[in-house]
């Protein structure tokens, strides 16, 4: 929500080039969090409402650590608490912190109608202007995470925003600041990357998580918040994380083929019917010239 | 008032008094209203289709005020083609005229109209753009509902929303086919078939060199009541 000094990659809904491309370099940054050494103490959640100043909801009680049921427009960073049970390990409580992913290619920018309203910078962060957003929800629909989400009050989408004010100034994401196991870890893309697959061969190697991986899907060029998992094959085993997550195919023809090809129907369309007009003329009757009320049959 | 009937205009200057009635009030109402809805559909909704044309939605207010009269004037739009179908589904009929007509359309395109087989009240032309706007309003309703409440369709659901998405812009790009070619036959190039959705009504020579049977018939309804 504050964009002061960063270098701009994208625009959403923007005709032309990127004012001020170019300019500076600036280092991709990324968010690590390790699923394996979670506890679910969901510091990260209040430290994200504290930072962003967002209001307090209420929670909820359905037998399991999940108080609050699913994201919303106020409410951007939630533990995702699932049971799953396996040969090897028995009954996990499998603990996904679930935000915005800031995809290096983020479908929800695509989708954006609005000039400005979603802003990705070199650093890899992926934020919503909603100053600019006109509330139509095309990002909802071109988002493959099913991050963001609609205020009907201010009619505007919201999402995390990797902390972009913090980040700006060289701090590192509130939720980091809070964990206090050490799970969430900020750097530069390279470092966490690095962290992360040596963290995944000690578990298996070590652990006994034979398929323990890093999760950094190629289907959107990668993310900006990438996970370890103990189980890098089944993803969608921590509440809905996709296991080929991409810009939907929809979406994609939409900005892409059917936008040219509609584009120049509609511009094909006005050139023809001047040229018929110019090739043509108009259809005259050529008996309707009304003389005194007289009839002409 | 019937269409059809003999009306005098003497008030209209330079209109002889002798003019047929084509459109009656509320028809040409319910036309404009239409009109004026698609209008304004067309003018936000090229701003949602193209960074290019976002300016266009500064022209009525801004991008969340075109965001939310959008769908309403979609609303308002429906319900006049719903009505404009009440008044114009019998006449709007595929006939054995009409698909004679229909062969013949290289030589309507090129304005070779005197030679045509006759046709009614309505030619195969416009009985198309007809239905093309009434099959293209409730697809533009079903996917704009969809559209509309994004947010609302589950997870689970959201199928709805890639194809909400397509059939919107489908249907869109189609009327909009249709719409441009109905403009300009109906302004530029067919002389007083403009004035016929304003005032009503069209004179006998236009109406015997472009409606033939519907002329016909009128004029044998003439006879009969004299």
């Amino acid at each position: 929500m504050s964009s002061a000094g960063l270098e701009i990659r994208a625009i959403s809904g923007h005709p032309g080039p990127i004012p001020g491309a170019g300019l500076k370099q600036e280092f991709e940054v990324c968010k690590l969090i390790d699923t394996t050494t979670c506890i679910g103490c969901k510091a990260c959640e209040v430290a994200c409402l504290e930072w962003n100043g967002l209001t307090f909801s209420e929670t909820t009680f359905n037998n399991s650590y999940q108080t609050m049921p699913d994201t919303s427009w106020n409410y951007w960073n939630l533990i995702r608490f699932n049971e799953h049970e396996d040969h090897d390990h028995g009954l996990m409580l499998l603990m996904r912190k679930d935000q915005c992913m800031h995809c290096e290619e983020p479908g929800c920018l695509a989708a954006c109608p609005a000039d400005g309203a979603i802003i990705q910078y070199v650093n890899g962060i992926v934020d919503f202007q909603q100053e600019h957003c006109i509330g139509c929800g095309y990002c909802i629909t071109g988002c493959p995470f099913n991050i963001p989400k609609f205020s009907p009050a201010a009619k505007k989408v919201f999402k995390c925003t990797l902390c972009v004010d913090r980040v700006t100034v060289g701090l590192e994401p509130a939720c980091i600041k809070a964990c206090p196991t050490g799970c969430l870890h900020f750097g530069t893309k390279p470092e966490m990357k690095e962290l992360a697959e040596s963290r995944a061969t000690q578990l298996r190697e070590i652990s006994g998580f034979a398929n323990a991986g890093v999760y950094d899907p190629p289907g959107v060029k990668g993310t900006h918040v990438i996970y370890v998992l103990h189980d890098a094959m089944h993803p969608e085993a921590y509440g809905g994380l996709p296991s080929d997550p991409h810009v939907p195919w929809s979406v994609k023809l939409w900005k892409g083929p059917i936008k040219w090809l509609g584009n120049a129907a509609i511009l094909g369309g006005v050139l023809g019917v001047a040229v018929h007009f110019m090739r043509y003329g108009r259809k005259r009757v050529e008996k309707d010239q009304p003389r005194n009320g007289t009839r002409h049959e | 008032m019937n269409s059809g009937q003999v009306v005098s205009r003497p008030y209209v200057a330079g209109r002889g008094e002798d003019r047929i009635l084509r459109y009656t009030l509320a028809e040409r109402i319910n036309h404009w209203v239409s009109a004026i809805s698609y209008i304004y559909l067309l003018v936000t909704g090229l701003g949602f289709w193209s960074p290019y044309l976002f300016w266009l939605t500064a022209l009525v207010g801004g991008g969340p005020t075109a965001r939310f009269w959008h769908p309403w004037m979609g609303l308002l739009f429906f319900a006049s083609v719903l009505l404009m179908n009440m008044h114009w589904r019998k006449e709007m009929r595929t006939t054995d005229a009409d698909r004679a007509w229909w062969k013949e359309i290289g030589r309507y395109i090129q304005n070779q109209d005197d030679n045509l087989p006759p046709v009614g009240k309505f030619n195969f032309g416009q009985k198309l753009w007809y239905w093309l706007i009434f099959y293209g309003a409730i697809l533009l309703l079903l996917s704009g509902v969809g559209l509309w409440f994004t947010e609302s369709l589950p997870w689970s659901m959201r199928f709805l929303r890639y194809a909400a998405i397509l059939v919107h812009v489908g249907a869109a790009l189609l009327t909009i086919g249709g719409f441009i070619i109905h403009v300009y036959m109906s302004t530029a190039l067919e002389e007083g078939s403009f004035d016929s959705m304003v005032e009503g009504t069209v004179s006998r020579p236009w109406a015997r060199e472009f409606h033939r049977l519907w002329y016909d018939e009128i004029s044998r309804q003439e006879t009969t009541r004299k």
